[in-house]
Parts: structure tokens; sequence; C-alpha cells
């Protein structure tokens, strides 16, 4: 046991759980609107704490260690292709920005499925767009899982399983405790801590390294294609490169995850604010991480499964209890994605399908407990899909991650601004995202890439003509949000008489 | 667009000016990654120059580029975007 990297960890680790304890305090006392609290922290998130929970949330296991891992292999091509993620820190809140924040106060919606429905009125889009979540997310949360077992288990040596069994109670018991309020401030201190330990982190590298020219002197004399923006076997096409500018870049519009964020802040005050921290929070943790890990691979040659450089160099850069410290980082990162799936997923569950079509008139006690039930449940069984691992991290989650864009970017992004947008659009845009995603993820690993692309960018296109091509061929009618306004406002008069 | 202007939210009109900026700048910052990277990373490696020790494609395109946008950023926030009201009081003005 590597105790001293392990006690600055736990000592993390219970800070966390108790923030979570004062958070669901807080959720107690405002009593009646349980769910708004529980699912979104009341709407109330400051400017700091929606920038650092966009990248907390964002900057899951991926961009930890499986992202890191991949650099260490790919060289600086890699660093290039996890800077397009920069995008994300303004685009995002800009897009979906001030209008998508006045139309969910307005609809009251509590979740992106929530928005979805008061769009287009459609039990169909609804229960779509319930299942993408839920499929797609268990398979994002399955593999934050993993990282975090993984880490655990390179920190202390213990088995994976035993890692994984501690990682996941101590995000259930937090998760099922504080909701989404002590998601999103956690998520505060895990942000503040990321971008502090990446640098002490990068700092000890370049030291341990020799400093930067050293560095690249050793990366050039073992494979110069290690500093091209081409990758280690020069087959990094910019094509491919490029794609991954819609799949972790501005596709990340379509997240529910990242969605469900921009309906969480107080005021334009603070999202304008979190546009700014966003960015620059996003900028300094993609560069360092990724740096670290192509830095790493002089000090540390022969590294075998990737996601383990991190841990690695960590612990070969620094003094054990630094190192602890540091290695919280990852920790953190991977705990707040996991947090932030697990409470999607079950208000999912909740929210939309069990209030919606199950038990509408169900009392708040009975929310209450199934809203701590589902959470727990949920955990227990992403557990047990988490025993039995696939190996590559990152292409895993990936795959949740595209799929999901696929699904709902359109349905969200033309819902605001385009006002032909219907249901017919919005229901084969989803269909047709998803399915062509699956479709071309098993034609581009027995074939290749199609053009040289990532799987995402091609779903993307077509689900956006299938939006267009459904909104216009069914029922085509300018979409007033006045007139909607002032329908729900008769509707609301007359179920209060 | 046409025809909306007249009964239209006029916070909407803020939010589409604003998501319109989003778009360019995710433009600018595109081209500025893409061109550096391939126009200076694209020679052989002997022919590479090096900037504190890092090749120059990569401290154009990713640092430079990224302290860019960052400052982009703040500068677009602070002398374009508008705050506006969220709640439903906002509705009449």
């Amino acid at each position: 046991m590597n105790w001293p990297v392990i006690i600055p960890m736990l000592v993390f680790l219970v800070i966390i759980f108790f923030i979570g304890i004062w958070s669901s305090r807080k959720t107690a006392a405002s009593g009646d609107g349980f769910i708004q609290d529980y699912f979104l922290g009341g709407r109330e998130l400051g400017g700091f704490v929606l920038a650092m929970t966009m990248v907390a949330t964002y900057g899951s296991a991926s961009s930890f260690l499986g992202g890191p891992g991949t650099a260490y292999t790919m060289g600086f091509g890699w660093i290039l292709l996890a800077m397009s993620q920069v995008v994300t820190g303004y685009f995002v809140l800009m897009i979906l920005g001030k209008k998508f924040a006045i139309l969910a106060r307005r609809y009251n919606a509590i979740t992106l499925v929530d928005f979805l429905k008061m769009r287009y009125q459609s039990t169909a889009v609804v229960l779509l767009s319930a299942f993408a979540i839920i499929v797609f997310l268990f398979s994002a949360m399955a593999a934050q899982w993993i990282g975090g077992a993984r880490l655990v288990e390179s920190l202390t040596g213990i088995s994976y399983n035993t890692a994984l069994f501690i990682f996941a109670i101590s995000v259930l018991v937090y998760v099922t405790i504080g909701g989404f309020r002590a998601v999103a401030v956690t998520d505060a201190v895990q942000g503040a801590v990321m971008v502090v330990g990446t640098f002490v982190l990068l700092v000890a590298v370049i030291i341990a390294g020799g400093g930067i020219p050293n560095i690249i002197g050793d990366l050039v004399s073992e494979n110069p294609n290690l500093i091209t923006p081409y990758g280690n076997e020069g087959n990094l096409s910019k094509a491919y490169v490029s794609s991954f500018w819609i799949l972790v870049g501005v596709g990340v519009v379509g997240l529910p995850q990242i969605a469900v964020r921009s309906m969480s802040y107080k005021s334009s005050v603070s999202m304008h604010r979190a546009l700014i921290i966003g960015t620059i929070v996003t900028g300094i943790i993609m560069l360092n991480m990724h740096l670290i890990g192509v830095f790493a691979r002089p000090i540390l040659p022969g590294i075998e499964v990737g996601d383990t450089v991190i841990p690695l160099i960590s612990m070969e850069v620094l003094p054990a209890w630094l190192a602890g410290i540091v290695l919280a980082a990852p920790m953190a990162a991977i705990m707040s994605t996991v947090d932030s799936l697990l409470i999607l997923v079950s208000s999912t569950v909740v929210k939309d399908v069990y209030l919606n079509y199950i038990k509408p008139d169900a009392s708040m006690k009975t929310v209450k407990r199934a809203s701590f039930g589902v959470t727990a449940v949920l955990g227990i069984i992403v557990y047990m899909l988490a025993l039995n691992p696939p190996d590559l991290l990152i292409f895993l989650n990936l795959f949740a991650f595209g799929g999901l864009e696929a699904a709902f970017i359109w349905p969200i992004v033309m819902g605001l601004y385009w006002k032909y947008s219907n249901k017919y659009g919005a229901i084969a845009s989803m269909i047709m995202g998803i399915s062509s995603y699956v479709g071309l993820h098993f034609y581009n690993q027995a074939n290749g890439n199609l053009f040289g692309l990532h799987t995402v960018a091609l779903p993307v296109l077509l689900s956006f003509l299938a939006f267009v091509g459904g909104s216009l061929a069914f029922e085509r009618k300018a979409h007033s949000f006045k007139q909607a306004r002032k329908e729900q406002l008769k509707h609301e008069y007359a179920t209060e008489e | 667009m046409k025809g909306m202007e007249e009964n239209e939210d006029w916070r909407f009109k803020v939010a589409n000016r604003e998501a319109l900026i989003g778009i360019a700048l995710a433009i600018f910052n595109f081209i500025w990654w893409f061109g550096f990277a391939y126009g200076l990373g694209s020679r052989p490696v002997e022919e590479y120059t090096y900037v504190f020790g890092l090749p120059s494609w990569f401290f154009y395109s990713c640092i430079v580029g990224f302290i860019t946008i960052a400052i982009l950023v703040i500068l677009v926030v602070r002398f374009f975007f508008k705050e506006v009201p969220f709640t439903e009081e906002g509705d009449e003005v």
C-alpha cells in the first residue's frame, strides 16, 4: 500500500463528502421545490460555479486519463486535437445562451427533455430522447467508472474490483445525498484543484525531463513524427483531427449534461462570467494535461496501458504527498463527471418518465424517495457493468458522446432558432442521428473511417438534413414563442380554476 | 426570420445576435488553429523552427491561439454582450 499517496486523496474525498452533506442541508431546507433543487440546484448558480461545473462535467476521464495517455503514444498531434475543446468554453453558452435560459424558466423545465417536450409538444419526442439519454449515458458512465477504478488501482496497488467498489461507494453516497447543487458546488472545488494540479505536475515533468528543448530532442531522436501534427505513425489526417471540432468542440451543444447546466444559472451576469472563466480554464487544463502526457514519454518510456500514464508520471516526478494531492485532480474530474451523469440519468427516469407517464400525481414524499432510490439503483447497475470493462476507455466514452450529439444537437439548436422546427423534424433528426451513428460506427470499425472523418461528422450532417426535411414536409407552420406563451398561460389559468 | 421582428421578444434578438457572435468566434478559432498547425507543421521535421523549445506550429496554433481566443472572448463579452432579465417580468418590456 502506498500510504503517502493515499492519505491526501482520502482527505480530499472526505472533504468532498462533507460538502455534499452541507449542500443537502440546503436542499432539505427549501422543502417545496425539491425537484427543481435536487436536479437543478434551484437555478441559482453563479458564474464561477457554472463555469467550473461545465468544465468538470466535460473534462472527464477521457481528458484526464485517456487523452494524456493517447498523447503519450501519438505525440503533439494529439494535443492539437485536444485543443479543439477550447471552443466549448464559449460556444455552448453563446449558442444556447440567453434564449435557452429564458425559455427553460418559462417552460419550468428541469431537464433537457422538459424543454423538448414543451417546444415540440410530442410524446414521441419525450420518449425517444429519454431513451437516448438513458442508453448512451449508461455507456459514458461505465467508461468513467472504469477510469476512476483504474486510477485507484494504479495508485494503491489494490485489485481493480476492490478499487471499483471503493470508487462506487464514494460516488453513490455523495450524489444520493447531495443532488445537483452538491455536484455543482463540489465541481467548483474540484475544478480549482484540477487547474492548480495540472500546473504543478507540468512544471515537475519539465524539470524531471531536463527542460523543454531537452525533452523535444529526446522525442525527435526516438521518432520525429512525435512532434508533427500527424501522429506517431503519420496517420492522424487533417480531416480526422478537424472532425474532432464537431465531436468535442461545437457538437457539445447537443450533450444533455451540458445543456442542463445552461438552464441552471442565476442571471446573465453569471453567464457572462462563466463564458470567460470556462474558456480560460478549459484551455489551461487541456493544454497542460496533454503536454504532460507527451512530455512523460522520454521520462518513463514503455508504458503500455495509456490510462496509467498520468498516475505513474505523477508518482515518478513528485514527492509522494504532493502526488496524492495532484492526483486528486483526475479523481476530481472523474467523480464530478460521474456525479453529473448519474444525476442526469436519474432525473430522466424520475422526472421525464415516471412523473410524465407513470404517476403524474405522485406526492412530494414519493418523488423524493424515488429520486434517491433511482439514483442509488442506477449507480449499482453501472457498477456491475464496470466490473468487466473493455480496454479502450476513450473510445467507449466518445461513442456515447457522439451518439447523443447526433441525436440532440438539432432538436435543441433548431428548436431555439428556426421557427419552422416541429416535432416531425425533431423525431426524424433523432432517429436519423442515432441510427446513422451506430451504423457508421460499425462500418468504420470494419472498413476504416469513411472520408477519413471521425464517426460523428456525417451523422450530424444527416440528422440536420432529416430535421429540415421532416419539419418542412409535415405540417409546416411558423412557430411563435409568443403565441406558445399565451397558450401556456391560458392552460395554466384553466387548471388553476 | 422576416416578419418575426414586430412581435418577438426583444430579449430573443439579443440572444440571436450573441449566438451569431459565437459562431463567428468559433470559425475564427478554427481557421487560426488549422492554419498555423498545418501551415507550419507540414514541413519535414528537420526544417522545424522552435519557440521556447516547442515546435513553432504548435506554439502558434495551440498556445498563442488559445491566448488570442481567450482575449477575444473577454472583449466580446465586455463590449457586445447585453444583460437581460431571465424571468417573465422581462416579457412585457
